[in-house]
């Protein structure tokens, strides 16, 4: 009964309430991943679970026995930075950076969304691949909340990524 | 949050034993119950955590589809055939929450998801859904995201999904284990409850009961919709929606399979809307018609008002986008 935070192993809680977003931050002391409203709501607490983007606050850790989580800290380093990382200093995606690690981990997974072609709300034409227009990052970007307002920052920095990436 | 026992579903017949207990409750993706849980809403006596069951496939079933009860709702929106054939079920499973809460959100959790009225949430407020015989906060209190039809002097209270509108809108069918093995199938329209003087009850399953899956009829064609009116463009619950599967022959309706979000404790499908509109050549007039049809019994509760005229307006917006008749 183990999960997998980064590439190393941690045994699940003996408390069933221990959130995954509180197993993290207590129990692995991983503390880049963010309680913000800690209802599912802003984004904060972002991380990817096998691959895909969830809000770690509405899920239980012992809920995850055998998943693979990757948080902010194992995107990149200070050293190598990840590609989402480095973009979102170089356009000042951020003020004060609590809700940065959740945009980040959530734009990390939104842009392999985008490579298997998923649609949005924002998407004309759900059968074909969508194209990420800066209205497809805004929408699919929707549950990773600012208070600063640094939204046009976090959609630059996005972009410049997903532009490399195409 | 309460103390409760964490029991991993092995096998469905001893899961639908487990929840025959007391105070037990299912969960899946769990977004909404865990969200309720912090809040005390609920305060299970044990979890039993359906996860382990398999039953998240996607298959075609006949003409038809069938999408198993752990479907996640970004596996389904994105499912090529959903998107293909049913896109009114992928526009509005895309139109609620956020790809985070989509990626856990499951088809039959979407399904039993409670309602977001702020007094049924508050646990300092009286509810007659939360704690039955304590009143409703809702009634006197301000109820905007409230219900405009099929409300009782007990609930006022809204479903506030998207995707089950389109799953009534395209008459799907649920199906369910019951605890002692056997399974049903009903279709979804009957699902749901209104909330009458049991507005605690939201839908028909038993104790017992698991949802295993979700079947889609043949599919219609025609043209099909979700419009979903809110309070920001993305990220927040319907004020009102309508799901529509529209098809048209010679300028006139062949089909008007029409479902309303937001409106009501239950998805709310009037049979009656869509046959008053078969044959007829589409036109303003004629959806105001098929507005006083759906709208004959609405009343509004003060801040809610706004919703009768939101639906007639917004049911008009949709059928002239279908159609092409312009607004």
């Amino acid at each position: 009964m183990a999960l997998n935070i980064n590439g190393n192993s941690f045994d699940l809680p003996n408390d069933p309430r221990t959130s995954l977003l509180d197993f993290i931050r207590r129990e692995a002391g991983l503390t880049g991943s963010k309680k913000g409203c800690d209802h599912g709501q802003c984004g904060a607490c972002t991380v990817i679970v096998n691959g895909e983007r969830i809000n770690s606050c509405l899920t239980l850790a012992v809920m995850h026995d055998g998943c693979s989580v990757t948080t902010i800290e194992g995107l990149g380093t200070l050293a190598e930075p990840s590609a989402l990382q480095k973009a979102f200093v170089d356009h000042d995606g951020y003020q004060c950076g609590y809700c940065t690690p959740g945009q980040i981990c959530s734009a990390t997974a939104m842009l392999d969304e985008i490579k298997a072609g998923m649609p949005s709300d924002a998407t004309d034409d759900i059968t074909a691949a969508p194209t990420l227009t800066d209205e497809e990052i805004r929408e699919r970007m929707s549950g990773n909340l600012c208070r600063c307002g640094a939204y046009p920052n976090i959609v630059a920095a996005i972009r410049e990524v997903a532009g490399e990436a195409t | 949050m309460k103390p409760f026992d964490y029991i991993r579903a092995d096998g469905l017949d001893l899961a639908a034993q487990q929840l025959s207990h007391n105070g037990a409750m299912a969960i899946a993706g769990g977004t909404n119950l865990i969200d309720l849980m912090k809040l005390q809403v609920e305060t299970p006596a044990a979890l039993i955590d359906l996860n382990p069951l398999p039953m998240n496939q996607i298959a075609n079933e006949g003409d038809g589809l069938r999408i198993g009860a752990l479907a996640s709702n970004t596996a389904i929106a994105n499912h090529a055939k959903v998107r293909a054939d049913y896109p009114v079920l992928a526009k509005a499973i895309l139109a609620g929450a956020t790809q985070q809460l989509r990626n856990k959100a499951t088809m039959a959790g979407n399904l039993c998801q409670r309602t977001r009225c702020y007094y049924f949430t508050n646990i300092d407020q009286p509810c007659n859904k939360r704690e039955p015989g304590s009143g409703c906060g809702a009634i006197e209190g301000i109820a905007k995201l409230h219900g405009v039809l099929g409300t009782s002097n007990q609930c006022i209270a809204t479903y506030p999904g998207d995707m089950a509108v389109a799953l009534y809108a395209l008459d799907a069918q649920i199906e369910i284990s019951g605890n002692d093995g056997a399974a049903r199938t009903m279709p979804l329209r009957e699902f749901h409850r209104l909330p009458g003087e049991t507005p605690h009850i939201d839908n028909n399953l038993d104790a017992g009961d698991i949802i295993t899956g979700v079947t889609l009829p043949a599919p219609v064609g025609g043209t099909q919709a979700y419009r979903k009116v809110r309070e920001r463009s993305s990220y927040a619950f319907a004020l009102c929606s309508v799901a529509a599967v529209i098809a048209m022959a010679d300028g006139r309706f062949t089909r008007a399979d029409l479902a309303f979000g937001a409106l009501a404790h239950k998805p709310w499908y009037d049979h009656r809307v869509g046959e008053m509109l078969i044959g007829e050549k589409p036109s303003l007039a004629l959806f105001d018609k098929a507005a006083d049809l759906l709208l004959e019994d609405a009343r509004g509760f003060g801040a809610n008002d706004f919703k009768i005229p939101l639906a007639r307006r917004t049911l008009a917006a949709t059928l002239c986008e279908a159609t092409g008749v312009e607004a």
